[in-house]
């Protein structure tokens, strides 16, 4: 049994519950009202905000699917590639920090996990310029290098933490037998961190579906925008037609709540082990 | 933990010592393991916030293409600048309110929780609360929006309902609330997720020392006062400094409900920046907006690693 003090006595235990509720409630009310909005005919956001739709029509919700396929398409692609990759790269790289002898190790370490303090807005300026260069700039590949980039540092120190509690005499056995480290990290390494490596796939598919900031300074053609800046751009686009624009919100944020339900255990896991936001 | 200092990369290891040659051919070649990531963040991470210290040195003017050399002028504006003012303002509003609501507010809810009986209630409260924080700040940025519209939005709908018009506003079109309206839509969509760590630590607390403290008669105030709280400690001092970090590099959600309006009312650190860069095409004074933000950031993650390494939060 684990902690927590499992008492409250009753009175205020009524007081309690109804204040949960009430926390509870105001958190999903927003949300359904914005749910319902994509229901409602434009008039009727106007004339009364608490009222159910009139008539429940899927041709709001129908206008925003066509208008954020292109968006979904991008962040679909953006954010499961730059999962592999972030992923990928984190995994090996945590294996080298902490199964192998490295040159330097410390400085290794602190070099990658102390990319987590960077902040992405002081690279802004200078990433334009570069991107621009590079010929990258408005391109799928520029926000896959940027959200791998500044995501290794964190997914690294997540996997790490894993794998340094992992016991040993697994992978010395597995070298006792003539492995290389090539093979232990395949063969022995790996499937023992699936847990935490599914938490980091878990985080980053948020990360990198949420993300805004570089989306919107690096991206402006529409094939390569991402859903948080289509959504914006949207906004802008579709005027007034205000419940258009309720039915995207939705349909952009329903993706991501569903993710969460499925794997709720192994995002606690990762955020709690990180406490990075 | 035996051989923990590290195991061996592999050939000539067998005939004992390998020639020197060969040892640093193999420890050059055991750099495989984090090339690429040492590569792909120094090239991305590193260099470009080096290279912010020498854009934020120098003027470009956008017409001529030419790049002047004007030493620290950039730095004083940014003194001068009565924007910075309420930039470093709304940032530490935002730290403030948020320590007081997402860490203070969220461990007392974390508290209620897990003082449940029920597993089941438990976890449903944890996973409701969290819901916001898994929406993007795009999605729940409009739909405030949308919340503080008068005519469309709920919170004048239901001032109206309890009989406060008087105290209906538009929210974020006026200097003295947009900001503060900001901030509360990030209080309700990140009180969830430090709720949720809050309780991962509380459900750490060996359940003995409540029982302990039962048989003493203790009250369940008393008990969260004398056990929780201080068992939870440097869960707090670690989300203080979290929530300072994140509150220093606030952009997506003003930029999304006000782009730091009215009248720069509302303007962050992150959206000035973004504004005399992008906007402006003032690269330089942008960039030293950015020194300032590093500065500031720089300060949270030195205190972070203190922390850190003073107390061992992270079992």
């Amino acid at each position: 049994m684990t902690g927590g003090h499992r008492f409250w006595p009753s009175v205020t235990k009524a007081m309690l519950w109804a204040f949960l509720c009430a926390m509870g409630l105001l958190v999903i009310y927003p949300l359904f009202w914005m749910g319902l909005g994509g229901f409602k005919s434009n008039s009727q956001i106007f004339s009364d905000p608490f009222a159910l739709p009139e008539s429940w029509s899927f041709a709001n919700y129908l206008t925003a699917w066509q208008a954020t396929q292109g968006y979904m398409v991008s962040s679909l692609l953006v954010t499961l590639i730059s999962t592999l990759t972030t992923v990928t790269i984190s995994a090996w790289t945590a294996f080298g920090l902490t199964r192998t002898e490295i040159p330097g190790k410390p400085l290794v370490v602190g070099i990658v996990l102390g990319g987590m303090m960077l902040s992405p807005t002081v690279a802004l300026v200078p990433l334009v310029r570069m991107l621009q260069d590079y010929g990258i700039y408005d391109t799928h590949a520029a926000l896959i290098l940027l959200y791998t980039a500044f995501r290794v540092p964190f997914t690294t120190f997540l996997i790490r933490a894993y794998m340094l509690d992992l016991p040993r005499d697994l992978d010395e056995a597995a070298m006792m037998d003539g492995a290389s480290p090539g093979q232990i990290f395949r063969k022995v390494i790996l499937p023992l961190c699936q847990p935490i490596l599914i938490s980091c796939v878990v985080l980053h598919i948020l990360f990198a579906w949420n993300e805004y900031l570089f989306a919107m300074i690096f991206t402006n053609s529409p094939g390569v925008q991402t859903l948080p800046v289509g959504l914006t751009s949207m906004m802008s686009k579709q005027g007034t037609n205000f419940a258009a624009v309720f039915a995207a919100m939705t349909i952009s944020a329903l993706p991501i709540v569903i993710i969460f339900f499925l794997t709720q255990r192994y995002f606690i896991r990762g955020l709690t082990q990180g406490i990075g936001k | 933990m035996k051989g923990a200092a590290g195991t061996s990369t592999g050939p000539g290891r067998a005939d004992g010592a390998p020639h020197p040659i060969r040892r640093g051919l193999g420890a050059l070649w055991s750099l495989r393991w984090v090339a690429v990531a040492l590569g792909i963040v120094g090239w991305f991470v590193y260099f470009p916030i080096l290279n912010n210290f020498v854009v934020s040195t120098t003027r470009h003017d956008i017409f001529t293409g030419e790049v002047a050399q004007i030493g620290l002028d950039n730095y004083r504006r940014l003194i001068a600048d009565p924007v910075i003012a309420t930039a470093l303002w709304n940032n530490t509003a935002y730290a403030l309110l948020s320590i007081l609501f997402q860490v203070f507010g969220a461990f007392w809810l974390a508290a209620i929780v897990e003082g449940l009986r029920s597993d089941r209630w438990r976890s449903i409260w944890r996973a409701v609360y969290f819901i916001p924080s898994a929406i993007s700040t795009t999605v729940t940025g409009l739909l405030f929006y949308f919340i503080y519209q008068p005519g469309i939005g709920i919170l004048d709908g239901l001032l109206t309902e309890l009989g406060l018009e008087h105290l209906s506003r538009v929210w974020l079109g006026e200097s003295s609330t947009a900001i503060y309206a900001i901030i509360a839509m990030s209080q309700w969509q990140g009180f969830g997720y430090s709720t949720l760590l809050f309780s991962v630590a509380i459900q750490k607390i060996p359940q003995e020392l409540y029982d302990a403290a039962r048989m003493d008669g203790a009250g369940s105030l008393r008990q969260v006062w004398s056990i929780t709280m201080p068992m939870t400690r440097e869960m707090t001092g670690m989300m203080i400094i979290v929530t300072v970090t994140g509150a220093f590099q606030v952009f997506n959600e003003v930029m999304v409900m006000t782009a730091g309006g009215p009248n720069n009312s509302s303007q962050v650190l992150g959206t000035w920046l973004f504004e005399q860069g992008f906007n402006q095409n003032d690269m330089g004074y942008a960039a030293a907006i950015g020194s300032l933000i590093f500065g500031v950031t720089m300060l949270c993650g030195v205190a972070q690693l203190w922390y850190t390494r003073h107390r061992r939060v992270l079992a």
